[in-house]
């Protein structure tokens, strides 16, 4: 049997990659792949909770995150799509409209 | 023991292929890589004895979400991609804030004391199977909660639209 401590470090990891990911790059495309990243580990160690305490309550979480996870990257792509008929880039340091 | 070095292959695999994600260059590489990661992943819940869920994960993720990824990749300028340095100048804050938060997170796990267990033990959903027992939950216990859902998917659909069309000239 697998201790449950091992699937939450795992999770953390995934989840400290996908920060330093969504953090660091400059394509606002390997952005978005990392936030995909800290939401699938977020769904590690909730389904694994799920197992360990024989409850199914976290699945339907996972089941949640899933689908919010879909309407985000449906809704980022389409700004990263308007930001490239606006700008033609995908540098987010090129991007500094906003800061006055 | 053999669940051991299973898990032990998937967490270097997983790591691994996260690491792979988020540091190539080439954008397209970084697609596939992910679409490996989450089959990986897939595993792993199909080790925790969740079966619906890792159908899912393949079926939303590697079908759905990385096939859009791939077609907005299409768009990028890969020669200047390839070209231009992969990291902002903030790239080193953000890679010891991830460290920072790791080391915090795991030093917090060793307080962690779990709830008492609950009905759904392995023994009834072998017996019930995994998609019915979900099934039951989400039609009953979670219909409020579902039904937002696909408030939230319809708005989403809405959203794209609206943003990636093209202004009408009047």
């Amino acid at each position: 049997m697998v201790p449950l401590s091992w699937y939450m470090v795992l999770s953390m990891i995934v989840f400290a990659i996908g920060v330093f990911g969504f953090l660091a790059r400059r394509n606002i495309i390997i952005m978005f792949m990392s936030i995909e990243l800290m939401l699938n580990g977020v769904n590690i160690n909730l389904i694994a909770l799920s197992h360990y305490l024989q409850d199914m309550r976290g699945q339907i979480l996972a089941f949640f995150v899933i689908a919010v996870a879909a309407a985000e990257a449906a809704i980022g792509l389409a700004i990263v799509i308007a930001l490239f008929r606006n700008k033609a880039t995908a540098h987010v340091d090129e991007i500094k409209e906003m800061q006055g | 023991m053999i669940p051991q070095l299973f898990f032990i292959y998937f967490a270097f695999a997983i790591t691994g292929l996260s690491l792979l994600v988020v540091t190539r260059k080439n954008p397209v590489h970084s697609v596939l890589w992910m679409l490996l990661l989450f089959f990986h992943i897939a595993s792993l819940y199909l080790f925790l004895n969740a079966e619906f869920m890792a159908a899912m994960q393949v079926i939303v993720y590697a079908g759905g979400i990385l096939v859009l990824f791939l077609f907005v990749v299409l768009l990028l300028n890969l020669r200047e991609e390839l070209r231009i340095g992969k990291y902002i100048g903030a790239g080193p804050t953000g890679f010891t804030f991830a460290l920072a938060l790791l080391v915090v997170v795991i030093m917090s796990l060793r307080s962690f004391v779990a709830a008492p267990p609950g009905i759904y033990s392995i023994d009834l959903i072998k017996s019930e199977t995994h998609a019915k027992i979900l099934g039951k939950l989400m039609y009953t216990e979670f219909l409020y909660p579902f039904e937002i859902t696909s408030l939230i998917l319809l708005v989403a659909i809405i959203g794209a639209i609206v943003l990636a069309k093209r202004r009408l000239k009047t």
